[in-house]
């Protein structure tokens, strides 16, 4: 074997990417585009009286203008369990209704021979409006809120044991309430289409964490079959969520197109995006810990309060977390909903347990202070064993590792546990830690492996790289699997033409796709060698398959490595032109009980032979998951200096402890925990979307008035893994990355500040103005 | 963006004579401020008219000593500028905390001093705003006025003046020279930005067509021991929600004379000449320094969502007098 897994390779697509090779959705450039530009609403709620297109329509090179008036008509897409037909906004088809739902809604797009042209034109749109009076803070209306279902499948409302008799047993309580804001993902790319039909054939460019999700969603929507539409889309610039679901404007951009006859590119604006591709919804989190004097719990409760649109019932999940993280006796985990007038929440980083740790690990610490029993130690008091909520085994947990190897790293030893005990010049010093946790997730994915006659390899899944490097660490299961050189391979993914991939969402790539990818190469492999053993002028033949090994671009004997030939050598002498395997996977590790996250049962999985010849995923397919549950956790620690004059607080130091069973590739791991860890830093000190109190208009919507950390704000992030695979998840044993950095940041930064200050802010952003007032 | 005309210019005469023949014709110099404002529907020049050729580049001594600075002088080539590190500190730390190190190498002299508030709903064409369209209403009295200013506002604007180096210059007490129809003329800093009163949309004293060609930093040889605190929401690239530039001359542990501006408070540049008075023949003390940073807010006027700003504004100012003063 090349070993090749697990090294920190740099990015396959690293040189790409730098020297601006890498071509995102916008770039594409077409033969006779036009470009589009969004008109977007100023009430909150109401209806649009009139539309005066006029001069717009007048402005020179402008070739339509759509509005609700004349619009291409819609489908409503059918529910779909599996989410693949979704718009982000169910109830709120694009251009079809004078209806306005919230500040920010589409209600016209331009289509001219520039950019600049459209711009101008929707300028020159006069709209009147019949307003309405618009709900749009949550406080306003926490007397209609109700209790949530389910969010993806998992029951929002669940309890174990008896919550009051375990609150009556409580020798010590900490019941307090936090607040986390309305916060924006803000990927580096803006969001943005190229939609160009060809007959009835429709090809999207677009920037997207889910390539079939958007073919589905567009297909439904327009009312013409999926096989019709093919979505592209090779590089994304960050989404962390917020393109994962289809909003309206890829819809719109083919609307345009269609109506125009050309090719329309649509690239929202920063400003647009605040209002119309999601966001993390405001959180009014009520924790309740009871624990005996010794510092075991007696009870956990964790009662969130959060808001969705008018237009979709999107729930931020806060306490899904709550229910596994520690072993408590009870446990009651509930979830409310208010409906505003806002733009509609979406899935952001860790959706529920960013915010949610935030709340429980806060919590913790509080009742660490009031227990004198040091924060690790509490968390160790109550370590669960095995998943507390279904008695599960879990998959694989090294959370213990993760407490010391953090603790001994930031030096917590020499941490003074009394608050606001430690000085560094004029700075008050503090430090803080968090349990971090994220669900094991994999589901179904399928794979395509081509060895071609020279050796060389062309590989491909329609999965999405959205900057964590799904190219590179899949490129790297490739080589380990066939023995052949990373430089040698080309992973194709982002074209819904290859087979199928999941979204790029619940941190599962890595994880459920590496395996059909994986299996589709050993299948392949698997092909060339027995092609060579059944070729008589093959060193290779007539020996077994199995004292067989590759490495190298050579296939030869383990016991006589002098025995054997190269890839391109066997494909050479045979008459094909290249050997391919293709696999899907169905193993899945979500809940299906509607309770956990537990893995699928033996005979539900089962890779499939999809007339692509996969021998491999057999032992694979053939582990009962079905007894385990998976999740990854991890340490986060932070210190921080306070100026306590000026209520300033700088991060000087981070430590993550990370298990997510087996590393893939210690670089893009790593920079997916710092990713994290840096957005769990702009969450706890500086992010926040305001909304005008008065119009429920954002007024937060640049870069310059929504802050996000940087590179000032940023300290030297110390990340390690513990790196033990996962023996059930999959066959190398990797769990996912992309979103346990974030989960516990907040609380560990917010710790971090009470221990330096004695000052416990319970709503972020931990901002200067909250620290010299408190 | 609305289509407008562009020329370059080459000598301050005709740089004056585009302006005076074309009313709607704004000058452009680095661009980082206009170019946002037009690219959003704020600013609508019908002419650009670029200046970045003209000879006000330079920063030089004058006979009577006075440090002559070009109006095109990039803000980071004034910020590393060793006559001004090391005789007005205060000025290039302001610099260095404004922006960001892209921006500094672009934005001008000239540029900062006409740079435009970033009140929220200025920014946005979808609200009332007075200083945009005067009698259409100020949205920020009753709206999320966090960042807007606590001294200086009116009934028609509270909107905050954004700039760090304009809090030290009116710390030097520079004067701002300029070139008009009618000639030449000097401002003194504190005239040149006006309040807001019942004009919010008229910000300065420049007349039509009148040019910035240099800011002049008076000798003050006290100013070598001068500082910029500010404080913000981030570390980097982030306006202040307070700031503080102060220079004192302290003998014997007196305080003979002080110089103290306050940043992210005012509707222009605040300079607190009572607080200066207050402290002049003092001891240099934490006690007298609160004093004074008393003094400099006792006219704050706080809203719903910066009623902070009073005692944080207070706090920077000490912190500032506190630094200069020895005694941090």
């Amino acid at each position: 074997m090349n070993e090749i897994i697990g090294k920190p390779i740099d990015r396959v697509d690293g040189r790409l990417k730098v020297t601006g090779g890498a071509r995102y959705a916008a770039e594409f450039q077409l033969p006779n585009m036009a470009y589009a530009y969004l008109v977007q609403s100023t009430i909150a709620k109401g209806r649009i009286r009139s539309m005066d297109v006029s001069k717009a329509v007048a402005v020179s090179g402008v070739l339509a203008v759509l509005t609700h008036e004349n619009a291409p008509r819609l489908k409503t897409p059918p529910e779909d369990k599996s989410f693949e037909s979704k718009l982000g906004e169910k109830d709120l088809l694009p251009l079809q209704r004078d209806q306005i739902y919230y500040d920010g809604q589409h209600i016209a797009v331009i289509v001219a021979d520039t950019f600049e042209r459209a711009r101008d034109a929707a300028s020159l749109i006069k709209v009147e409006y019949d307003p309405e009076n618009a709900v749009f803070q949550m406080e306003q209306a926490l007397s209609q809120a109700y209790e949530a279902k389910e969010s993806f499948g998992r029951k929002a409302q669940s309890r174990r044991g008896d919550p009051d008799a375990g609150f009556a047993a409580a020798s010590i309580k900490c019941e307090e309430t936090y607040i986390t804001p309305i916060e924006h993902h803000n990927a580096m790319e803006p969001h943005a289409t190229i939609a160009n039909w060809n007959g009835d054939e429709l090809t999207v460019y677009d920037s997207t964490q889910w390539v079939l999700g958007t073919r589905k969603s567009i297909a439904d929507l327009l009312g013409i079959s999926a096989e019709n539409v093919r979505v592209i889309s090779p590089f994304v610039g960050g989404g962390f969520g917020s393109k994962g679901f289809m909003w309206a404007h890829p819809v719109i951009a083919a609307m345009a197109a269609k109506t125009v006859g050309r090719p329309v590119k649509l690239v929202l604006t920063r400003q647009q995006m605040f209002s119309a591709t999601g966001h993390r919804p405001r959180t009014i989190q009520k924790i309740g810990l009871g624990a005996t004097r010794e510092g075991k719990f007696t009870v956990v409760s964790h009662r969130t309060t959060t808001q969705t649109s008018v237009v979709e019932e999107f729930l931020e999940p806060s306490g899904m977390s709550t229910r596994v993280l520690y072993d408590s006796p009870a446990m009651e985990v509930k979830h409310l909903l208010v409906r505003l007038n806002t733009g509609t929440p979406c899935p952001m980083r860790a959706p529920g347990e960013a915010s949610g740790t935030f709340a429980v690990e806060s919590a913790l610490d509080e009742l660490s202070y009031k227990l004198k029993i040091d924060p690790i130690q509490l968390r160790l008091l109550n370590y669960a064993d095995k998943n507390p909520q279904t008695n599960q085994p879990w998959s694989g947990k090294n959370l213990k590792q993760c407490y010391e190897r953090g603790a001994a790293a930031i030096n917590w030893a020499q941490r003074n546990p009394e608050p606001r005990s430690m000085r560094e010049g004029r700075f008050l010093a503090g430090y803080g830690m968090a349990t971090a946790t994220y669900p094991g997730n994999r589901s179904a994915a399928s794979a395509k492996v081509q060895v071609l006659r020279d050796g060389s390899v062309i590989a491909s899944s329609c999965t999405q790289d959205i900057g964590t490097g799904t190219y590179t660490i899949m490129t790297q299961i490739v080589s380990e699997a066939l023995g052949i050189p990373v430089a040698r391979i080309e992973f194709k993914l982002g074209d819904s033409k290859l087979p199928k991939g999941p979204v790029s969402g619940g941190s599962q790539t890595a994880a459920s796709v590496g395996p059909a990818v994986q299996a589709a190469a050993l299948s392949a492999r698997s092909k060339v060698v027995k092609l060579a053993i059944a070729d008589k002028d093959s060193p290779l033949h007539g020996r077994k398959e199995d004292e067989i090994v590759s490495k190298n671009d050579r296939l030869f004997l383990a016991d006589d490595t002098s025995k054997g030939e190269t890839y391109a050598t066997i494909l050479g002498r045979s008459q094909v032109p290249f050997i391919e395997a293709e696999c899907q996977t169905r193993v899945s590790t979500r809940e299906k009980s509607g309770d956990e996250n537990t893995g699928t049962k033996k005979n539900e999985a089962g890779a499939k032979e999809s007339g692509g010849g996969c021998f491999a995923a057999t032992s694979d397919e053939n582990v009962d998951r079905e007894q385990y549950s998976f999740h990854s956790f991890g340490a986060q620690f932070a210190k921080v200096q306070v100026d306590p004059l000026l209520g300033m607080v700088r991060v000087v130091k981070w430590v993550s402890v990370m298990d997510i069973g087996r590393v893939l590739n210690l670089k893009t791991a790593r920079n997916q925990v710092c990713g994290g860890v840096i957005m769990g830093l702009g969450m706890a000190l500086m992010e926040e979307t305001v909304l005008d109190p008065n119009r429920g208009r954002i007024v937060t919507r640049d870069l310059a008035n929504y802050h996000v950390p940087v590179h000032a704000d940023i300290p030297d992030i110390d990340v390690q893994f513990i790196d033990n695979p996962d023996p059930f998840i999959n066959p190398f044993g990797g769990r996912g990355v992309g979103e346990i950095g974030i989960t516990g940041a907040p609380a560990a930064i917010a710790n971090a500040v009470y221990h330096a200050t004695g000052i416990r802010i319970r709503e972020l952003p931990i901002t200067p103005d909250k620290l010299i007032s408190a | 963006m609305e289509a407008f005309a562009y020329r370059e210019v080459q000598a301050n005469r005709s740089a004056i004579e585009a302006l005076a023949t074309e009313p709607q014709a704004r000058f452009l110099a680095g661009g980082t401020n206009l170019v946002d404002l037009m690219k959003m529907g704020i600013e609508r020049p019908k002419t650009l008219v670029n200046i970045n050729s003209l000879p006000l580049q330079s920063i030089t001594v004058l006979p009577n000593g006075v440090l002559r600075i070009g109006a095109l002088v990039r803000n980071s080539d004034l910020a590393y500028d060793e006559r001004i590190r090391a005789s007005y500190p205060v000025l290039s730390e302001a610099l260095l905390s404004g922006a960001s190190p892209q921006l500094r190498n672009m934005a001008t002299v000239g540029g900062n001093l006409m740079q435009r508030t970033r009140c929220p709903y200025f920014y946005d064409v979808a609200f009332a705003c007075n200083k945009r369209n005067n009698g259409s209403g100020c949205s920020a009295l009753e709206g999320f006025n966090r960042g807007n200013a606590i001294l200086g506002g009116s009934d028609h604007c509270i909107s905050t003046h954004p700039s760090d180096m304009c809090v030290a210059l009116a710390a030097l007490d520079a004067i701002v020279q300029v070139e008009g129809p009618k000639g030449e003329r000097s401002i003194r800093i504190q005239d040149f930005h006006l309040l807001p009163e019942d004009h919010p949309q008229k910000e300065t004293d420049l007349g039509p067509a009148e040019l910035i060609t240099a800011v002049d930093l008076p000798n003050l040889p006290f100013a070598a021991k001068s500082h910029y605190v500010k404080v913000r929401d981030r570390a980097s690239y982030e306006f202040a929600l307070t700031s503080a530039a102060v220079a004192l001359d302290i003998m014997d542990g007196t305080v003979r004379a002080a110089r103290i501006a306050l940043g992210g408070v005012g509707t222009k540049p605040w300079r607190s000449t009572v607080a200066e008075q207050l402290l002049m023949g003092k001891p240099a003390s934490e006690a007298q320094y609160k004093t004074a940073a008393n003094v400099a807010l006792q006219d704050a006027q706080p809203r719903k969502y910066n009623s902070f700003k009073v005692e944080l504004a207070k706090r920077t100012l000490i912190r500032a007098l506190l630094t200069v003063g020895g005694m941090v």
